[in-house]
């Protein structure tokens, strides 16, 4: 295709781009550059229904007049992302300094939010991803195989847990696992502890989160296998057979190496969305064992009176490194490819 | 006789606000715009400011949980989109803070004959706010229970814990009782009141700098944690609003709560009669051998928006007058302890009347309390599950809050 048509065909989507995506993140990594001017105070006195007292206001006119000078704040350069909420870089330094085994140093490290909650994402991420695909793919064999006439309804329930909007189906689940719910009695009742609880205990929440985060995506996964084996080559089958192959020797040396584009692809949707990981955080009322990067933004813009606009855009700057760093090996393997087929 | 007495009181309080609708307010032009919480008080005040509604006068409301989020951005835009918001002790700061709210006093000269002055919150010498109902959390119990089992009415934490201890060495109940630990707002919510209760002062004199970390901090973290061993294991997902259906299945025993919740717990056409009869308040335990009560006292009150006409800010005064008088707060007398003219307290107020006059103090009104409150509900929860030491939990408590209140531009 010449350069002059490719350039017409592609602008509105890159107009569309550029206002959408690049415009949007590079405001918010400039945002990230301000905090919020010092807070001119003064001391009154206010009184209410239980009595006065002498307390300390913000000035609200002087700091009207800084706001109008400078409407961004106050400029604190990479502070934010140094700081203790975040890359923590004077915490992490004297943690090295400070511990005497390398184990009492992750310790530490992982008491400061931003790295707990790194943590959490990676390991969800990780496992997560590969559960997905190696679920969606036997789901996707085995409904491949059922009779034409099933074939509907299972799909139909195949793909549930991905038309359940993601909120309800962890609140769904919560409840159930609940110390008073379906499963969390009947696990009481199993391993005969009253105090079993999958939401106090650490461990416990996370496992239900992985769980929930395979339950949720697989159909994903799925959808897009059983789209991929309906394309598998029959003839290359037919010879296999011919050749005496089993079933399984079909599918290792035939359908999975013609499907591996497809996993690739999925991969890579994954990572992008297990990297986010935040609905079922909210849904599992999880936040006291697992935060995530972007419970971390969402708590910044939330909670307390005053959103910390500087904390929460350097968490999505953070964030969207991480991605870009996730996705590299991903991205360049499909280069290769891309180059070796052209 | 008394119940009759009470339908024909109940009944004249009807008409009386009934009267009062048909009156019109008075309000010849304006547009009064509504922004509250969602709890019952608040919907019978929002209901009667709407029979201000006429021809020429529009009342609307809007009546969220999430009316904390949108009140800043809501207030800012001018006009206004809202004239009226109704705010809480915290609430109001970020509003105070950002200058968005319009002093009462002529409003109150000319229409606030029915206010007393307990209930006009001053900032300055300057009337900012009207308070129309007072909050805290205290005790809850089942006099059925305590008294089967020969355990008195507790007072303090200690005594709480006796108690527990009690009913599950008799068998009576594994977990007796309950408490919003949910880590966020609910578990820091509990930290300040068992914290106030101590005398314990959030931050240094003159200063925007946290002082929790302290003895008084330690000995509300261990109350905290010990009165969490006698709670459901699942007690660290469970928020102010979860512990009612526990409640009504005959599962707790003892809990904290909210006193703007009492009405529904002891209502009669509650789904378990037997326990709501059973129920009964007192004033929050008091704390390592304090006199006052650990709760935290809070004011429910509003504000009236800077950013919108003269007419409109006048209509919604007037509305509000009538959203919050005299007779709106016999009619629903059970709903709040109201601050208003005429109230007298019902059995459901038993229990904040104890705190207040027990002396319990109010939530700090600092602008920075909320960051405060912040750090405390994010960095509590390793400590409640036992991952960390009270002086570690304290310490990252202090982190969290200076470094959001360094971005915030509270500290240096």
């Amino acid at each position: 295709m010449p350069h002059r048509t490719f350039l017409a065909f592609i602008w509105p989507s890159l107009l569309a781009m550029v206002l959408f995506i690049a415009i949007p993140i590079l405001s918010v990594g400039y945002q990230s550059l301000f905090v919020e001017h010092p807070q001119m105070m003064t001391e009154v006195e206010s009184c209410g229904p239980f009595g006065c007292k002498t307390e300390r206001r913000v000035d609200a006119a002087a700091m009207s007049e800084l706001r109008a000078e400078s409407p961004m704040g106050r400029y604190n350069g990479m502070g934010t992302y140094t700081n203790p909420s975040h890359l923590a870089f004077d915490e992490v330094g004297a943690a090295w300094r400070g511990s005497e085994s390398f184990g009492q140093f992750l310790r530490l490290v992982m008491n400061l939010p931003f790295y707990k909650a790194l943590f959490f994402t990676l390991a969800y991420t990780f496992i997560v991803t590969p559960l997905v695909i190696v679920l969606g793919f036997c789901i996707a064999i085995a409904v491949n195989t059922v009779s034409a006439r099933l074939k509907g309804p299972v799909i139909f329930f195949s793909l549930l847990p991905m038309i359940v909007t993601p909120l309800i189906g962890a609140l769904v689940l919560f409840w159930m696992i609940d110390a008073r719910g379906v499963i969390g009695a009947t696990l009481q009742q199993v391993f005969n502890d009253p105090q079993l609880s999958l939401k106090a205990s650490p461990t416990l929440t996370w496992v239900t989160l992985f769980v929930y985060g395979v339950w949720h995506s697989a159909p994903f996964a799925f959808v897009v296998f059983y789209a991929g084996l309906q394309t598998v080559p029959q003839d290359t089958l037919e010879s296999a057979m011919v050749d005496g192959a089993s079933r399984w020797e079909r599918i290792r040396f035939v359908t999975i190496p013609y499907l591996m584009p497809l996993a690739t692809f999925i991969a890579l949707m994954q990572l992008m969305d297990n990297f986010r990981v935040f609905e079922p955080i909210i849904g599992f009322s999880a936040e006291a064992n697992a935060t995530s990067l972007s419970y971390l933004i969402y708590s910044d813009l939330r909670s307390g009176d005053f959103p910390l606009f500087g904390s929460a855009a350097a968490s999505s700057i953070l964030t969207i490194g991480g991605v870009v760093i996730l996705l590299t090996p991903v991205l360049i393997r499909t280069w290769r490819e891309f180059k070796r087929k052209g | 006789m008394k119940d009759f007495l009470k339908a024909s009181v109940a009944i004249t309080a009807l008409l009386a606000s009934a009267g009062i609708a048909s009156a019109e307010c008075g309000i010849e032009k304006g547009s009064v715009r509504i922004l509250s919480n969602d709890f019952a008080a608040l919907h019978a005040i929002a209901t009667a400011a709407e029979t201000c509604a006429s021809d020429t006068v529009k009342v609307t409301k809007n009546q969220t949980s999430e009316h904390k989020n949108i009140q800043v951005p809501a207030l800012t835009t001018n006009p206004a989109s809202y004239t009226v918001a109704v705010i809480a002790t915290n609430s109001v700061v970020p509003l105070l803070t950002g200058d968005l709210v319009r002093p009462l006093d002529d409003y109150v000269a000319k229409w606030g004959q029915d206010l007393q002055e307990s209930q006009l919150i001053r900032v300055d010498g300057k009337i900012m706010a009207i308070a129309f109902m007072a909050n805290a959390q205290h005790l809850f119990y089942r006099e059925d229970i305590l008294a089967d089992n020969g355990i008195a009415v507790p007072t303090s934490y200690e005594e709480v814990l006796a108690a527990a201890k009690t009913l599950r060495d008799k068998g009576v109940m594994q977990n007796p009782l309950a408490s919003g630990y949910k880590p966020g707002w609910d578990l820091a919510a509990e930290f300040v009141n068992t914290y106030l209760g101590t005398g314990g002062e959030f931050f240094k004199e003159g200063s925007a700098e946290a002082d929790i970390n302290n003895d008084n901090g330690i000995k509300t973290l261990e109350t905290l944690k010990e009165m969490s061993t006698y709670m459901s294991p699942d007690f660290v997902t469970y928020n102010a609003n979860e512990m009612r259906p526990i409640w009504e299945a005959g599962d707790i025993a003892m809990q904290i709560g909210w006193g703007s919740v009492t009405g529904a717990y002891i209502a009669e056409d509650s789904p378990s009669p037997e326990i709501a009869k059973a129920t009964k308040f007192a004033a929050a335990p008091t704390i390592g051998g304090g006199t006052i009560p650990s709760a935290a006292l809070w004011w429910d009150g509003f504000v009236i928006a800077k950013n919108i006409s003269d007419e409109d800010a006048e209509a919604s005064f007037r509305a509000m007058m009538v959203g919050i008088s005299p007779a709106t707060a016999e009619a629903n007398a059970d709903a709040a302890v109201w601050l208003v003219k005429g109230y007298e307290a019902t059995p459901a107020a038993v229990g904040v009347v104890a705190d207040m006059q027990g002396g319990a103090r109010p939530y700090p009104m600092v602008p920075y309390m909320g960051l405060l409150h912040t750090a405390l509900g994010d960095n509590l929860a390793e400590f409640m599950q036992g991952q960390e030491s009270a002086e570690q939990a304290l310490a990252d408590v202090t982190a969290a809050y200076n470094t959001a209140a360094k971005e915030a531009g509270f500290l240096d």
